[in-house]
C-alpha cells in the first residue's frame, strides 16, 4: 500500500509531504528529490527503486506528484489513484500549479487524510467530497444533513446523494478520443491505436437509472443474431455524424469503466447501465486498433544535397468528408542538428523555424476533409567534424478532428427515474464526438 | 598579465548565462540551449567574416554550453583561430576552448601545434605561458612528442623570464608524468639542477618539483642536487621571517619550498661530503628547535606550516636513519605533539613515531611513551588515530614489554571498533607468537583472544596454535589442560571449540590422569558443543572422536553409539556422514595395532612463514608502507638475532623467509620420507584433510607426486632444459656469463648430505631456503628466493646447469621465475629432478639479478647429491652378512677412516645415518657401537644395491675420535661416492 505522498515543486522542493506509514522515512524525500527530479540522466521510468523503496511519479507541468512505498503495491492502482488525485485537485482549484498548491495548502492536507487512509485509497469522488469538504467550512449544513453526508458516503451509492432537483434535466455525452500512429515513410502503418473516453456531464433529478448503448461489435452482432428490437433502429437525435461512414460496429479491445456502473450486468448482457453520480464523471474508457480512420495522412520527402543543404518537402492530406472541418493543426518537421539556416514557403498556414526546439513548425488554423496542403523547405547545414550521420527522427502531427477516430457512435442513453414522473423523453441530451492526436508520427 | 578592461566583458556571454540561470525547469534550458546553438551556428556559418570580438564571444558561450554537459561538435575551427590573434584575451579563450574541448585524436591538432609552436618561439612572455599552460592541460602523448624537446630549452635558457621559467618546469613536469618515455634526459638536466640556485623563489619551488620526480627514477644523473638543496634550505631556515618577503607565510618563510626540499632530499641517503652533511644537520637542528619556540602567531595557517616542515624534516631524519641523537630529538617532540589537543597532530604523530620505532636508534626512545599511546588507544576520539596507536603499539614492542602491550591490546579488543577488530586479533596473535617467553603464555593469550573476539579470528591464527603446539612438546600437556577448562564454559566460541577438539583428540591423554578430566568427562565435554557447531566444526570433532578411540580404548562403545546415530550416520551432510560411517567401520575393524598407526599423533608440522602474517599483509594490501617498515624490523631483528637466544626459533619462524635458526624448531622436526608416516614432508595446510583415513592420502600423496612430477613435460609452460639449453634462457641473461661457484658451495653441498630442508644460502640481499623431496629415482625442489632488501630485484633470473657428463646423468628440469621480486617478497622455484645414472657432481645454480643498478651474480651448487635416490632397505642380520660376502670385490668396497669433527653422540648419529636415506639396521652388527645401514640408489638406468657399516672407537679420548666408514656397493663409484660424502658428515 501506498506509505506516502509527496508533492515537489521543479526545483525539487517539497511542497506537501504526507507519510501514512512508519516504512518511510524522512529521507525517502530527498532520495527521491536527489536520484529522479536531479538527476543527472532525465529519468524516463515512472516508477523508480531506490534503496528498495519505490516511488511512482506522475509529472503534471511543473509539479512532480510522487507516492512512495516500500511494498510490493500493484502500480497501476498507485497511478490510477495519482491520476485521480490530479482531478480531484483539479475539481477544488484549478490548474496545478505551485502556487495553487501553496495557496491550498490546508485543503490538499485535508483531501489527502480523506482520499487515502492507512495507504488505502479511499472515496475519491469529487461530487462525493465536496459535500463535506469545503474551503468554506460546512458550518451551515444542519445536523440531519451531516447524518446524510454520513449515510451516504458509507452507504451503497457513494457517489449520488438523494433528493437532487433540477427544473430542467439535461445530459451532455462527450465521447473524446486521441489516435496514435506510427507511419513508415512509404505509407505503411507500423502501429495505431485510439484510446478513448466517454465523458458525461448530467443534471438530473432523483435517482435515476441510465441505460448506455454504442456500436459496440458484440452487441450488435449478438442482436443481429436474436432478431434485434426496439433497439436496433437507434436514435436518430444521438446518432454520430463519423468521417468514416459506413462502418456500423466497432471492436473494443478493453474498456474500464466508472464505479457507478453494474459491472455485473455488463458481465452478464454487456450492457451498461448505472445511477450516475451529479456533475460531471468519466463514465468508460475505451482503446481499439482495428479499422482506425487516420484523420491525416503525412507524405514526406527529404532530399540531402551535398554535406551542406537540405531540401524537405512534406505534404498533407486531410482524409474525411469533405463537410468536416479539422482544426488546430500543427505539424513538426525535425531539422538536424548542424542546421544553420532554414528557408520556407507553404502554401497555407504558418510555417517558422523554431530553433529552440530543432524543428520547423507548421501551423494550419483550419481544415476541411479531402484536402491537401504541401510544405518545402531548404535546411542550411554547418559542417561539422563528426562524422555521426543525422538520426531523422519522425514528423509528427497534432489536430483535432469533429468525429471518432475509432468509428465509435453512441446509439442511445436512456433515462429512468421511476419515483419522480419524468421520463425519458423529457430528458435533453447532447453528443459530441472529438478526435485528438496522441502520437501521430510519420518516419521521414 | 593585462588586466582585463570592462570594454573586454561580453555582454551577449553574460547575457546568456543569465537567461539559462533564470531558466525555471531542465526543459526550458534545454530550449534556450538550443536556441543558442542555431544562433552560433548561423553565424558561424562562414559567409561573412567574424571579428574577433564576437568569435571570442560565441566560443565562450560554446564553452559554456559544453561545461553544461551538452555535445558541442563545431566552432573547434574558429577557436584554433582565436589562437593566432593577437590580443590577450582573444588568445586565453581560444586556448581554454582547447584545453578542455579538443581531444587527441582531432584533425585540428596539427593546427593547434603549430599555433603552440608561435607561441612557443615567440618572444611574449605572457603567450608563452599561455602555450605552456595548454600543453600541461591537455598533456597528451601527442603534445608530449610535439614539445618535449622544446620545453626543456624553454626551461634552461638564460634568456627566458622568471614567469616563464615556473610554466615550463610545471609543463615538462606534467609531460613528464603523462609519458616518461617521450621526456628525454639530455644535457639540459645539469642545467635544471641549477635552478635551484635561481634568485627567483618561485622558480626554485617549481623547478623543485620537477627535479624531485626525475631524480626518483634516476637518482644518478641529479645527484648533484643534494648539496644544492641542502644550501639552499640552509638559507631558508636561517632566515628571518622578514627576509623572504612574498614567500613568508604567517611569519615562516617558504613553508612549501622547505617542505619540497626536504622531500626531494628523501630521495637520496645522507650526503656523503662531511661539510654538506653537518650543514645539513644543523638545518634539521634548526628545524627542530623552531618547533620549541613559541608560537609566532595564534592563527591556525603559522602553526600548520610549521608544523609541515618539521614533519617532513622528522621524515627525512627517520629516512636517514643514521643520526641517533636527531632521532630521539625527533621521537620527543613527536612525543610532545601526542598529548597535542589537535587531532590530526596526534594523527600524524603516531603514524610517524611507527617509522621511528623500527629504528634501531630511536627504538627505546619511542617506547617511552607506550603509556601515552596505550591511554591514546583507549581514550582517542577519533578512529582512525586510535588505528595508529595500535600500529605504533605493534611497532614498538619487543620483548620488554610485549606482556603489558599484549595484555593492553587484548583489553581493548573487547571495546575496539568493528573495523579494526581483526586486525587488531591477528597483530596480538603475531606479537603473542614472536616474543612468547614461555609457550604457556602463547596458548593463554591466544585462547584469550578467541574468547574475546571469536568472530574476528581468522582461520589462520587457530591453524597456528595448532601448529606451534603440535611442534613443541613441552607446551601440549598444559594446552590440553587449558582447553579444556576453556571448554568448560557455558558458551565458547566456535573456533575454541574446533582449537579444543583438535588438542584434545591429540593430547587428551596427557590430562587423562586426573579425574576430574578424565577421558569420558573430555568426551562428553565436546560432545557438548557438538550441535552447536557448524559442519566443518563438526567434521573436525568426528575426527576428535576417532583419535580418543584409540587415545582411549574404554571411551570406544560410547563413541560408536555417537557414531552411529542416525544423526551421524544418516546426516545430510556427505562430508559428516561419510566420516561417521568410516570411522565407525574403521574402530569396529581395525585391530588395535593398525588404530595405533592410522591414528597416529600427527607428525610436526614442517617451518614455514607465518600465515598468519601473510594474512595481515593482505589485508594492509601490497606496498603499504607500515608493512615495508614492519618487515624491515623483523629482518634486522633475524639478522642480528644470534644474542635473542632460542626464541629466534619462533621469530624466525615469523619471517617471510627460511632462515638458519628455523632448524631450532623446523627441521628437528622434518621427519624423513618414508612410507611409514603418511603425510609426512608433504605439505598440507589444512588440518582436516590430514584426519582421512592414512592409507588413502599416502596414496593419494604418492600419485600426486608422480603425477605433477610429470605433468611440466606435457605442460607448455616454458621451461629452460637441462643443460645445454641455457642458450635459450632470456637474452638480458645471455650477456653475462654465470659467475665461477662460490668458494663456500661445496661446504654448503655437504650440509645438505643428510638433510633436505633448510637455507642454502644467504647475504646481505638475498636468502635462498630449500625444501626438498626424492622418491625413488625422482626428485623436486622448491627453492624459495626471498629478498631480504626492500627494494625490488629487477632481471631476476634464475638457470640450472649440468656441468660436464653431469649432462648425461641427471635431467633437471626448471620453472623460470618473475624477472620482478618485490622488495621483501619470497619467490618460489620448483625443480624437477631425474636421476638417469649415478653421478658425482651437483649441479649449478645461477642467480642473476639487479638491485639497486648493480647486477648480482651468484653461482651456487644445488645440493643434489647420489644418496638422495637412497630407498630404504629392512633386512634381518643373516640377509645383511650375505650380501655383504657377496660384494666382496676390492672395487666394490671404499673404505675411510678419518676424524671426528663432531661429538659422537648415538642419537645424532642415527638421525644422520637415516637423514642419509638408507635404513639403519639394528641388532645386526655384534658390536652395538657399530652402525650398519642398508638402501638401494634407485637411477633410472639401474638399481644399486649399498650396504654401509660405520664403526666408531667412541671410547678414546675427545679429540682423537676416529670413524671406520666401510661401503660396499654394485657400483664400485657408487661405493666412492658415498663414501666420500659421508666422511664429510661425522
Amino acid at each position: 500500500m501506498i506509505g506516502g505522498l509527496f508533492i515537489y515543486n521543479h526545483k525539487g522542493e517539497v511542497l506537501i509531504s504526507r507519510v501514512y506509514r512508519d516504512d518511510i522515512g524522512r529521507n525517502a524525500v530527498d532520495a527521491f528529490r536527489v536520484n529522479v527530479i536531479h538527476a543527472r540522466q532525465q529519468v524516463r521510468s515512472p516508477v523508480t527503486n531506490i534503496a528498495r523503496t519505490s516511488f511512482f511519479h506522475v509529472k503534471r507541468s511543473n509539479i512532480w506528484l510522487a507516492a512512495v512505498t516500500k511494498q510490493n503495491v500493484n502500480a497501476a492502482m498507485v497511478f490510477e489513484f495519482l491520476y485521480k488525485m490530479c482531478d480531484v485537485m483539479t475539481a477544488y482549484f484549478g490548474k496545478i500549479s505551485e502556487e495553487n498548491i501553496k495557496n491550498n495548502f490546508v485543503l490538499i492536507y485535508e483531501l489527502l487524510d480523506e482520499i487515502l487512509d492507512f495507504g488505502y485509497p479511499q472515496n475519491s469522488e469529487t461530487g462525493a467530497l465536496k459535500t463535506f469538504i469545503t474551503q468554506t467550512g460546512i458550518k451551515s449544513q444542519s445536523k440531519e444533513e451531516q447524518s446524510q453526508i454520513t449515510s451516504q458516503v458509507t452507504g451503497q451509492i457513494g457517489w449520488r446523494r438523494e433528493g437532487i432537483k433540477y427544473r430542467r434535466n439535461e445530459l451532455f455525452l462527450d465521447v473524446l478520443e486521441s489516435v496514435n500512429l506510427l507511419m513508415s515513410p512509404q505509407g505503411q502503418v507500423l502501429s495505431a491505436h485510439v484510446s478513448g473516453r466517454v465523458v458525461m456531464k448530467s443534471y438530473l433529478s432523483g435517482m435515476p437509472e441510465c441505460k448506455f448503448g454504442m456500436n459496440d461489435k458484440i452487441v450488435i452482432d449478438k442482436q443481429g443474431k436474436g432478431g434485434a428490437t426496439e433497439e436496433a433502429a437507434g436514435k436518430s437525435d444521438l446518432g454520430g455524424s463519423g468521417g468514416g461512414g459506413g462502418k456500423q460496429s466497432i471492436a473494443i479491445d478493453d474498456c474500464t469503466f466508472h464505479q457507478c456502473v453494474r459491472l455485473s450486468k455488463f458481465d452478464a448482457e454487456r450492457s451498461i447501465s448505472f445511477i450516475p453520480p451529479d456533475g460531471e464523471c468519466e463514465l468508460m474508457r475505451y482503446r481499439t486498433t482495428k479499422d482506425i480512420i487516420l484523420p491525416f495522412r503525412v507524405i514526406p520527402l527529404v532530399r540531402e544535397v551535398g554535406r551542406t543543404k537540405l531540401e524537405v518537402k512534406v505534404v498533407i492530406k486531410s482524409n474525411f468528408k469533405p463537410s468536416l472541418l479539422a482544426q488546430k493543426i500543427e505539424v513538426r518537421i525535425p531539422t538536424p542538428l548542424n542546421t544553420s539556416g532554414v528557408q520556407v514557403i507553404c502554401m497555407k498556414g504558418k510555417a517558422k523555424y523554431k530553433a529552440s526546439e530543432n524543428a520547423i513548425v507548421w501551423k494550419i488554423k483550419r481544415m476541411a476533409g479531402m484536402k491537401e496542403s504541401q510544405i518545402s523547405a531548404e535546411i542550411e547545414l554547418l559542417p561539422t567534424n563528426d562524422k555521426k550521420k543525422w538520426a531523422r527522427p519522425p514528423i509528427s502531427m497534432n489536430f483535432e478532428v469533429p468525429f471518432a477516430p475509432s468509428g465509435l457512435k453512441v446509439r442511445y442513453l436512456k433515462v429512468f427515474e421511476p419515483k419522480l414522473n419524468y421520463s425519458d423523453h423529457d430528458v435533453i441530451k447532447w453528443v459530441r464526438y472529438i478526435g485528438r492526436s496522441g502520437i501521430y508520427e510519420t518516419r521521414c | 598579465m593585462p588586466a582585463v578592461s570592462k570594454g573586454d566583458g561580453m555582454r551577449g556571454l553574460a547575457v546568456f548565462i543569465s537567461d539559462i540561470r533564470n531558466c525555471k525547469s531542465k526543459e526550458a534550458e534545454i530550449k534556450r540551449i538550443n536556441k543558442e546553438l542555431a544562433n552560433i551556428r548561423s553565424k558561424f556559418k562562414g559567409d561573412k567574416a567574424l571579428d574577433g570580438y564576437s568569435k571570442k564571444k560565441y566560443v565562450c558561450k560554446l564553452l559554456f554550453i559544453f561545461l553544461l554537459g551538452h555535445d558541442i561538435d563545431f566552432g573547434h575551427m574558429e577557436a584554433v583561430n582565436l589562437l593566432s590573434s593577437n590580443k590577450y584575451t582573444e588568445k586565453q579563450i581560444g586556448y581554454l576552448f582547447i584545453s578542455v574541448l579538443v581531444n587527441s585524436n582531432s584533425e585540428l591538432i596539427r593546427l593547434i601545434n603549430n599555433a603552440i609552436k608561435n607561441d612557443l618561439s615567440s618572444r611574449n612572455p605572457t603567450f608563452m605561458c599561455l602555450a605552456l599552460h595548454c600543453i600541461a592541460n591537455v598533456g597528451s602523448r601527442e603534445m608530449a612528442e610535439a614539445f618535449a624537446g622544446e620545453i626543456p630549452r624553454i626551461l634552461v635558457a638564460g634568456d627566458t623570464m622568471d614567469s616563464v621559467k615556473q610554466s615550463a618546469a610545471l609543463c615538462l613536469l606534467r609531460l613528464y608524468k603523462a609519458s616518461p618515455d617521450l621526456v628525454l634526459m639530455g644535457e639540459w638536466t645539469s642545467r635544471v639542477v641549477h635552478l635551484l640556485n635561481d634568485q627567483h623563489m618561485g622558480v626554485v619551488t617549481a623547478a623543485i618539483s620537477l627535479i624531485t620526480c626525475l631524480s626518483s627514477k634516476n637518482p644518478d644523473e641529479f645527484k648533484t642536487c643534494v648539496s644544492l638543496a641542502v644550501s639552499r634550505l640552509s638559507r631558508i631556515v636561517s632566515s628571518a621571517s622578514t627576509d623572504l618577503q612574498d614567500y613568508t607565510y604567517y611569519f615562516v618563510p617558504a613553508p612549501w619550498l622547505s617542505c619540497k626540499l626536504l622531500r626531494l632530499l628523501q630521495c637520496y641517503p645522507p650526503p656523503e661530503d662531511g661539510a654538506v652533511k653537518g650543514r645539513l644537520v644543523e638545518c634539521l637542528e634548526t628545524i627542530l628547535n623552531k618547533a620549541q619556540e613559541p608560537p609566532k602567531s595564534k592563527k591556525v595557517q603559522h602553526s600548520n606550516a610549521k608544523n609541515a616542515i618539521l614533519f617532513e624534516a622528522i621524515s627525512l631524519i627517520i629516512h636517514y636513519d643514521s643520526e641517533p641523537n636527531l632521532l630521539v630529538r625527533a621521537c620527543n617532540q613527536l612525543g610532545q605533539f601526542l598529548q597535542h589537543r589537535e587531532t590530526n597532530l596526534r594523527y600524524l604523530a603516531l603514524e610517524s613515531m611507527c617509522t621511528l620505532a623500527s629504528s634501531e636508534f630511536s627504538h627505546e626512545a619511542v617506547k617511552t611513551h607506550i603509556e601515552t599511546v596505550i591511554n591514546a588507544l583507549k581514550t582517542e576520539r577519533d578512529v582512525s588515530v586510535r588505528q595508529r596507536a595500535a600500529d605504533l603499539l605493534y611497532a614498538m614492542c619487543d620483548r620488554s614489554n610485549a606482556k603489558q602491550i599484549v595484555a593492553e591490546m587484548l583489553s581493548y579488543l573487547e571495546t575496539a571498533d568493528y573495523s579494526i577488530r581483526e586486525e587488531m586479533v591477528l597483530k596480538v596473535a603475531i606479537l603473542a607468537e614472536k616474543y612468547a617467553v614461555d609457550y604457556s603464555w602463547y596458548v593463554d593469550t591466544i585462547l584469550n583472544l578467541i574468547r574475546i573476539a571469536g568472530d574476528y579470528v581468522s582461520e589462520e591464527v587457530w591453524y597456528r596454535v595448532i601448529q606451534i603446539v603440535i611442534n613443541r612438546d613441552d607446551v601440549q600437556g598444559y594446552a590440553a589442560k587449558t582447553v579444556f577448562e576453556a571448554l568448560q564454559a557455558p558458551a565458547c566460541h566456535e573456533n575454541m571449540v574446533k582449537v579444543g577438539g583438535y588438542i584434545l583428540g591429540e593430547f587428551g591423554n596427557l590430562i587423562a590422569g586426573d579425574p576430574r578430566s578424565s577421558p569420558l568427562v573430555q568426551f562428553n565435554l565436546l560432545h557438548s558443543k557438538f550441535h552447536l557447531c557448524s559442519v566443518p566444526t563438526r567434521a573436525l570433532l568426528l575426527s576428535a572422536y576417532i583419535k580418543f578411540i584409540n587415545l582411549f580404548p574404554e571411551t570406544k562403545a560410547t563413541i560408536q553409539e555417537v557414531l552411529r546415530s542416525d544423526s551421524q550416520i544418516r546426516n545430510s551432510d556427505v562430508e559428516l556422514q561419510q566420516r561417521a560411517v568410516e570411522y565407525l567401520k574403521l574402530s569396529s575393524i581395525a585391530s588395535t595395532d593398525v588404530l595405533a598407526t592410522v591414528l597416529e599423533e600427527m607428525p610436526p608440522f614442517p617451518e614455514r612463514e607465518s600465515s598468519i602474517l601473510a594474512k595481515l599483509k593482505k589485508k594492509k594490501g601490497p606496498g603499504a608502507v607500515s608493512v615495508e617498515l614492519e618487515d624491515g624490523k623483523e629482518r634486522g631483528e633475524l639478522n642480528g638475532g644470534g644474542d635473542r637466544g632460542g626464541d629466534a626459533a619462533i621469530a624466525a619462524s615469523n619471517a617471510s623467509t627460511p632462515s638458519p635458526s628455523a632448524d631450532l624448531l623446523g627441521l628437528r622436526s622434518a621427519a624423513p620420507v618414508s612410507g611409514a608416516t603418511p603425510s609426512a614432508g608433504s605439505l598440507l595446510v589444512d588440518v582436516f584433510s590430514e584426519a582421512g583415513p592414512a592409507a588413502t592420502s599416502a596414496g593419494v600423496n604418492d600419485d600426486g607426486f608422480l603425477s605433477a612430477l610429470h605433468a611440466p613435460e606435457a605442460s607448455d609452460s616454458p621451461l629452460v632444459e637441462g643443460p645445454g639449453d641455457s642458450d635459450s634462457a632470456p637474452p638480458t641473461a645471455a650477456s653475462e656469463d654465470p659467475a665461477p661457484p662460490l668458494p663456500e658451495s661445496d661446504e654448503l653441498l655437504n650440509k645438505f648430505v643428510c638433510k633436505n630442508n633448510g637455507v642454502l644460502f644467504e647475504n646481505q640481499l638475498l636468502q635462498i631456503g630449500i625444501k626438498s623431496e626424492y622418491r625413488q629415482n625422482l626428485g623436486r625442489m622448491y627453492l624459495f628466493y626471498g629478498n631480504k632488501t626492500s627494494v625490488q630485484f629487477v632481471s631476476f633470473n634464475t638457470t640450472v646447469s649440468c656441468p660436464g657428463e653431469l649432462q648425461s646423468q641427471l635431467n633437471v628440469q626448471t620453472k623460470t621465475v618473475e624477472p620482478l621480486v618485490e622488495g621483501g617478497a619470497q619467490v618460489q622455484q620448483v625443480i624437477n629432478i631425474e636421476c638417469l645414472t649415478d653421478f658425482i657432481d651437483a649441479p649449478l645454480l645461477n642467480i642473476k639479478f639487479r638491485y639497486g643498478g648493480a647486477l648480482q651474480n651468484i653461482s651456487l651448487k644445488l645440493p643434489v647429491t647420489i644418496n638422495k635416490f637412497f630407498q630404504p632397505t629392512e633386512m634381518a642380520a643373516a640377509d645383511f652378512f650375505q650380501r655383504w660376502k657377496q660384494l666382496s670385490q676390492p672395487q666394490q668396497e671404499a673404505q675411510k677412516i678419518f676424524k671426528a669433527s663432531h661429538g659422537m653422540d648415538t642419537e645424532v648419529l642415527k638421525a644422520k645415518l637415516l637423514g642419509l636415506g638408507t635404513a639403519l639396521l639394528e641388532n645386526v652388527d655384534p658390536n652395538p657401537e657399530n652402525y650398519v645401514c642398508a638402501g638401494v640408489i634407485q637411477t633410472k638406468a639401474q638399481q644399486v644395491g649399498c650396504l654401509l657399516r660405520l664403526e666408531p672407537n667412541a671410547q678414546a679420548q675427545p679429540g682423537e675420535q676416529m670413524y671406520r666408514l666401510t661401503l660396499r656397493s654394485s657400483k664400485d663409484t657408487v661405493s666412492q661416492r658415498v663414501c666420500d660424502l659421508l666422511a664429510e658428515q661425522f
